[in-house]
């Protein structure tokens, strides 16, 4: 619905741009379209490899980190997805995660370094859960094709306000030199200008309206994964309460993130310039569910708002109770708390950037980097010689 | 005459293709259903591989724990005979090994020597995870299970289902009392 509204804007910045410059509305939607269809083609083809290689992500495989591998593994069962995503970590201390890729086969998750260290299982599970129902409900597509139409909107104003002022005098004096239409030209003119200018913040409004829609669908479907809704309140709780902004995020990747990479701290509540709904919100969301449904995250969602419409489409509730998992089989104590988590990462980071890690019998470990060429290396601490 | 006759091949028409679409969709869905099964079943597997494997690393430190021990390895071989037999019969020798599993993990709290093996910590995840594995993928197959059953008994579909010999299937359910009163599993105190 949402959707159709940006792209009722983008065809009517079209036209009046169209009207204006062409005398043809027909024009100004051409052109309108065709910019968006490139731009779109763009996002479809390169969108994952241009968001992964701008956040200088790194892939990892099973055995670079076990955890999180089968956590993503796990996850991608619950959700019925038929292609093991591809898994990259960020190095960041930045607390985020992000999901990306055209269609459900072509998938990637992505975490940042900071988050893996700062999540036990549960709250992992919980925020892969959001990444995947993402993929799963095509989310990233989604977004992507309204970020090209935002950005298309917002391209075409600019230039076409910019065109309006400037040229718009001579551009005028000829039209009604020619038609003497001139009244009816001023009209134009005045209409088109003010559109200009608000077309991009509406399109810029109903954009966010959808991207926190698709957030609030993407936690009820991890609660539904995971069958766990604590899981995600938690991981929330320990994201709202992180002030670092991710380093290599940027406006139009935004959506995708668990949590909004931009945000301030202490950002008011229903805000509606965000992408992402507040996460105190989200967290009250969670927590107030009874069961672990759809319908219970819809019902859970009028409560903390006191009635009103739900959030969920009505298509997708079903009626059915799904109880939520009291039994969680693997014992939190026997986990790796936050200081081997930390290291267990730290590995895996220097791992990928092609150190060799040695551990000396004295507990150090030494960090060889691949331009090292001796055969041999002594322990700075000890003065053991360990062989490369 | 030539009118009456378009509109009955328009109505057969219709109804071909109406036909069709739901048979092709009771066909995605018992190939969903299928495919979950498959899903669950490459768990299953996994876990057998991974027993004997665990019973020989915890084995040196428990001297003490001969009958849980046993009791893991009887299950799972009970469990892995039963693998070409129903889905009902089949949840229940799995639940069982699922118990004896846990309680095996439960007595491993008294052994910290065990708990500081790293071996042990990196098989620990494996089957962590593989008990998570197995709970989601029965919790997909199940929901599979319940929109197929439910297409192949709701109108109209169950016409279709009933002409072309769609049969429910079978949950996979626990049942059996100590996997639903299963202790929270804890490594430690």
């Amino acid at each position: 619905m949402l959707t159709i509204g940006m792209g009722a804007l983008l065809i009517l910045i079209g036209y009046f741009l169209g009207l204006y410059f062409f005398d043809r509305a027909i024009a100004g939607l051409v052109i309108a379209i065709l910019v968006w269809a490139v731009l779109s083609l763009i996002a479809y083809f390169q969108g994952d490899s241009i968001l992964l290689s701008m956040s200088r992500a790194k892939k990892i495989g099973r055995d670079d980190h076990p955890r999180l591998y089968n956590v993503v593994e796990e996850m991608k069962i619950a959700s019925g997805l038929e292609k093991m995503p591809n898994i990259y970590i960020i190095d960041d201390p930045a607390l985020n995660a992000f999901a990306t890729g055209r269609d459900p086969n072509r998938a990637s998750v992505a975490i940042t370094s900071g988050l893996l260290q700062k999540l036990n299982r549960d709250e992992l599970q919980g925020v892969i859960g959001h990444e995947i129902s993402h993929i799963k409900n095509r989310d990233v597509l989604l977004m992507a094709m309204c970020s090209v139409l935002l950005g298309t909107i917002v391209l075409l104003a600019w230039y076409g306000s910019r065109f309006l002022i400037f040229g718009g005098m001579t551009r005028s004096r000829r039209s009604s030199s020619s038609r003497g239409g001139g009244q009816g030209q001023l009209i134009i003119l005045v209409v088109a200008l003010v559109f200009m200018i608000l077309a991009p913040i509406m399109a810029q409004l109903i954009y966010f309206a959808i991207s926190r829609k698709r957030e609030y669908l993407a936690d009820a479907s991890s609660a539904l994964y995971t069958r766990y809704p604590e899981g995600l309140a938690s991981a929330l709780e320990k994201l709202g309460a992180s002030t670092g902004q991710l380093k290599s995020a940027n406006k139009a990747t935004a959506p995708m993130y668990i949590i909004n990479p931009f945000r301030k701290k202490g950002m008011k509540a229903s805000d509606l310039s965000s992408t992402h709904p507040p996460i105190s919100e989200r967290i009250r969301i969670l927590r107030a569910m009874a069961g672990a449904s759809f319908n219970d995250y819809d019902q859970a969602y009028r409560q903390v708002h006191h009635g009103g419409k739900g959030v969920i489409p009505a298509a997708s509730i079903a009626a059915e109770t799904v109880p939520i998992a009291t039994m969680r089989l693997e014992g939190e104590a026997a986990e790796p708390n936050e200081i081997q988590r930390a290291r267990e990462t730290s590995d895996v980071m220097w791992r990928l950037s092609n150190y060799n890690t040695i551990t000396c019998d004295c507990g150090a470990k030494l960090r060889v980097p691949p331009n090292f060429k001796e055969p041999q290396i002594k322990c700075p601490h000890c003065g053991r010689t360990h062989q490369i | 005459m030539p009118v009456a006759g378009y509109v009955i091949i328009g109505v057969v028409v219709v109804l071909l293709i109406i036909f069709l679409a739901i048979y092709n969709g009771l066909v995605r869905r018992r190939n969903q259903v299928k495919n979950a099964w498959a899903q669950i079943d490459v768990q299953l597997k996994r876990r057998y591989d991974l027993i004997p494997n665990l019973v020989e690393t915890v084995k040196g430190y428990m001297k003490h724990e001969r009958e849980t021990l046993e009791a893991v390895t009887k299950a799972r071989n009970l469990a892995q005979q039963l693998t070409s037999a129903g889905a009902g019969e089949r949840a229940k020798a799995e639940g069982e090994l699922s118990s004896a599993l846990s309680r095996l993990l439960a007595v491993v709290e008294r052994y910290p020597d065990l708990k500081a093996n790293q071996n042990f910590l990196a098989l620990q995840e494996e089957l962590t995870s593989t008990e998570n594995k197995i709970s989601f993928s029965r919790q997909f197959y199940n929901d599979s299970v319940l929109r197929y059953n439910n297409q192949t008994q709701m109108f109209p579909s169950n016409v279709v289902a009933n002409m072309t010999g769609f049969k429910a299937s079978e949950f996979f359910e626990v049942t059996l009392a100590a996997e639903r009163e299963a202790p929270k599993v804890s490594f430690t105190k």
